[in-house]
């Protein structure tokens, strides 16, 4: 304790500093510590939904990426509890949607799966919700797929906040949360998305996809065959993607 | 006075007198057209200017409004323990020919359930196009079918369906002594808002919303906050199933209500209040705005309030949709703003940022009540009563297994035992104390207080007598959360239709004892790692139920290893259905 600094916190024991207004997440991510997580880019809002972030803040529960960051905070992150709670949120994720990860264009490149394997998920756990949900094929260039989308919220926010746009929102209640197209029809095809929006490449699993361009990378060369989720710049890695690391 | 209201035309005119509102617009354009038609959104999202998203995002949130068209009569029985039967419901849909939620081919008619009408003092209810009707048994279902086949106008059927009288059986510090219209106001000005506020504190009042947070501090905090504005918001969103207490005041208190957030706009310098009154207490709305061109004229709200020069207040009120997450403050001010009701992010807290992120004071309807007479009377007079952590009295709206439902007034410490005592409850094996996210009490704990540091409660007391079956309760419970889960965190929205799955095997006598132990794995995790209130409580009625009466569950379970949760009869209702067979042949054995 005696060795703390001013505006410093431990995550595990390690000595982070932070400044002000910086999350947890903020100051680990700055120190190179992976915090898990889904629904947060640093360039964006923190939204706090997916809870894959979740810590242990002096023994209460909190959201990484939206509590802030506080002098002598002792942050416990790296635990085998933790751990479990993680890979049951991921699961949980997994049964709520209609995730079927050999036929996706995304796998190896989704942080969904990503996360699956880093917690050591070895199944769905839970009974399957097989939900029914819409695909949207009418944009030229890309498609919603609905029943790989984890109501992360960063397609809503990369619109709002990045293109200056406004192409998505979550919609309905509960179990019945579903991404709408905010255009007259409530297609995609009928919205300003241009395929070069950050909105068009930021989902993390395989909602949102680019249309004409299947299995351009061979599976065991995709990012997460050459990368681990952990590395703590793979967040920004994948923000910036345009177009594949491999060409 | 209730018998009054009810008589009352409904407000056809909704958006009269009420002020321009996504929410108010949505209902008048549910009840022209029985549904909100795509074209309607577009002309919603023109008028006030909203993104056609925002607008459609809404409308699949709140559970009062639909895509498909309703019956000209819209039927929802409530599906709460104490003032919900959906045997009634099915009765009810046969005499009509009817099938739940789906509106009859002649579109005369449509029967679905909703959650706690907050009825729960009158057995049975239901709500008739944003009316009540209460006390159902068979001789009022058939009345109300022949009203129904005949297309009698609502304002024609006998008066008698339609009337109320809420009993309160107990007065205590608020409800015995009615506060002279004008006297809080009167004493605050002479206090001027510092002293106000350090009388408040000094009173120990504590919210009565069930989270308890000194009310004192939560005025002072939002005083001192900067902002272009300040706001005061009444939560009136009484949702918690068993709670109606909040009906009464709303009824008969209504002046004092509005005299406490009057008493508030003063001490924060705020101008505009809010009263968020939920779509279920409806019928209300004519009453509340009498009770509002009252004080008005009284020059009790408006400018210069009782002649004090520059101080300006006016307060409107915004009516629900039928979406118990609402309850929670930040939910509440999220629907205020025109969206859906989701839970902020927190801190900020919404005494610094609220109502369009200025500074807001967002309180119970008690509480304003008892600010008001606390103001009025003193300090002393409130600390007097009830104990040292909880001043004060406490409204309790009590209801199920006991002779006298309604409304009783105690002050803060009094033990579950007396007060089923006092209503006439003998035979209890258990209470829910604080309603489904409350705490559900078994027999042996009847000794315990209620007060926020025993058991909390914002004021529902739901009592099971030993006939109940308390699985059914907790079932119902579990039921009630997942359709409320506003979906925004992963635990809740996947957690709550996953403890409902769990829940609903094990009732069936599907459940193996490993079933048992996912189901607390995942109710700890649902508590634990939630967003909200919602979430945090929606998995007590488990926990306490494997805690209290393990019993219960364990004589419903298989004494095997593993049974899976598909059910190959089950899957092929559809076949059944399409074939148009129910034989013996038609099921597996």
């Amino acid at each position: 304790m005696n060795q703390l600094l001013e505006n410093t916190l431990t995550i595990d024991g390690q000595v982070v500093p932070f400044s002000a207004g910086q999350t947890i997440m903020d100051a680990a991510l700055a120190a190179g510590i992976y915090i898990p997580h889904l629904c947060h880019k640093p360039e964006l809002k923190p939204h706090g939904s997916c809870k894959l972030c979740t810590v242990d803040v002096d023994g209460r529960s909190m959201s990484a990426c939206t509590f802030p960051a506080s002098q002598g905070m002792q942050v416990a992150n790296n635990t085998p509890a933790l751990t479990e709670v993680r890979k049951t949120l991921v699961q949980m994720l997994f049964v709520e949607g209609n995730h079927l990860c050999p036929t996706c264009d995304k796998t190896g490149d989704c942080t969904l799966q990503a996360l699956g394997y880093h917690l050591g998920m070895l199944d769905g756990h839970f009974p399957p919700f097989y939900p029914r949900r819409e695909v949207d094929a009418s944009h030229p260039d890309l498609i919603l797929d609905r029943d790989r989308c984890i109501m992360c919220g960063l397609c809503v926010r990369a619109s709002q906040q990045i293109d200056g746009k406004n192409v998505f929102a979550l919609s309905g209640r509960g179990a019945q949360n579903h991404v709408i197209v905010n255009s007259p029809s409530g297609k995609l095809g009928d919205s300003d998305l241009n395929k070069d929006d950050l909105a068009a490449h930021i989902c993390p699993v395989g909602a949102i996809l680019p249309k004409n361009h299947g299995h351009e990378v061979p599976i065991g060369r995709r990012t997460f065959d050459l990368h681990t989720v952990a590395e703590s710049d793979i967040a920004t890695f994948n923000l910036h993607k345009t177009e594949h690391h491999d060409d | 006075m209730q018998q009054l209201l009810q008589g009352e035309p409904c407000p056809d005119q909704a958006v009269n007198g009420l002020m321009p509102h996504l929410l108010h617009q949505l209902h008048a354009i549910q009840q022209q057209y029985r549904y909100i038609p795509t074209q309607q959104s577009k002309q919603v999202s023109e008028t006030l200017q909203l993104p056609l998203a925002q607008i459609e995002s809404v409308i699949d949130f709140y559970s009062f409004f639909t895509r498909t068209p309703r019956g000209q009569y819209t039927l929802l029985f409530s599906n709460c323990t104490s003032c919900g039967d959906l045997a009634l419901m099915r009765e009810l849909c046969q005499l009509l020919k009817v099938e739940q939620g789906i509106t009859r081919t002649d579109g005369l008619v449509s029967i679905d359930e909703t959650s706690c009408i907050g009825m729960c003092d009158h057995g049975a209810s239901l709500l008739i196009n944003d009316r009540v009707i209460a006390h159902l048994d068979s001789t009022r279902l058939k009345q109300i079918a022949e009203y129904i086949e005949s297309k009698t106008p609502l304002d024609q059927w006998s008066p008698e369906l339609f009337s109320i009288n809420t009993q309160i059986y107990k007065k205590g510090l608020l409800l015995e002594q009615p506060l002279e219209q004008g006297s809080a106001l009167t004493a605050a000005f002479k206090l001027g808002s510092d002293a106000l506020i350090q009388t408040l504190k000094q009173s120990g009042l504590r919210g009565r919303g069930g989270a308890g947070f000194t009310t004192g501090m939560k005025w002072e905090f939002c005083r001192q906050a900067q902002g272009a504005q300040h706001y005061v918001v009444c939560n009136a969103d009484e949702g918690e199933p068993g709670t109606f207490k909040d009906r009464i005041l709303l009824t008969d208190h209504a002046h004092e209500l509005f005299e406490g957030m009057t008493v508030a706009a003063y001490a924060l310098g705020a101008q505009q209040g809010y009263l968020y009154l939920r779509g279920e207490y409806r019928y209300l709305v004519p009453h509340i705005q009498q009770v509002l061109t009252e004080r008005r004229q009284q020059q009790l709200l408006g400018q210069n309030i009782l002649g004090q020069q520059g101080f300006t207040f006016d307060i409107e009120l915004v009516v629900g949709a039928g979406a118990y997450i609402c309850g929670e403050e930040s939910a509440l001010l999220e629907s205020l703003e025109q969206k859906r009701g989701v839970p902020r992010i927190r801190p900020p807290f919404p005494v610094t940022h609220g109502y369009l992120g200025q500074p807001t004071v967002v309180n119970n309807v008690e509480t304003f009540v008892a600010a008001a007479h606390i103001v009025s009377k003193g300090a002393n007079w409130f600390k007097a009563h009830g104990t040292e952590q909880s001043a004060g009295s406490k409204l309790l709206s009590i209801s199920g297994d006991c002779t006298k439902a309604g409304i009783y007034e105690y002050a803060f410490g009094v033990t579950v035992q007396q007060v089923l005592d006092d209503c006439g409850a003998s035979d209890a094996q258990a209470v829910q104390v604080g309603g489904p996210s409350g705490t559900l009490v078994h027999r042996k704990d009847f000794g315990r207080q209620l007060a926020f540091e025993d058991l909390a409660t914002g004021g529902s007391i739901m009592i099971y007598g030993q006939q109940r079956d308390l699985l059914k309760v907790v079932r119902n419970f579990t039921h009630f959360f997942a359709h409320e889960s506003c979906g925004f965190c992963t635990p809740c929205r996947v957690g709550t239709p996953l403890l409902r799955k769990y829940l609903d095997k094990i009732e069936a006598g599907h459940g193996t004892a490993y079933d048992r132990e996912e189901m607390a794995r995942l109710a700890k995790l649902v508590k634990k790692r939630s967003h909200c209130g919602l979430g945090q409580t929606a998995a007590n009625p488990i926990l306490d139920l494997l805690e209290h009466f393990p019993h219960v569950c364990e004589q419903r379970l298989l004494h095997q290893e593993y049974e899976p949760f598909f059910n190959l009869d089950a899957a092929l209702e559809t076949t059944r259905q399409l074939s148009h067979r129910d034989d013996a042949e038609a099921h597996l054995a």
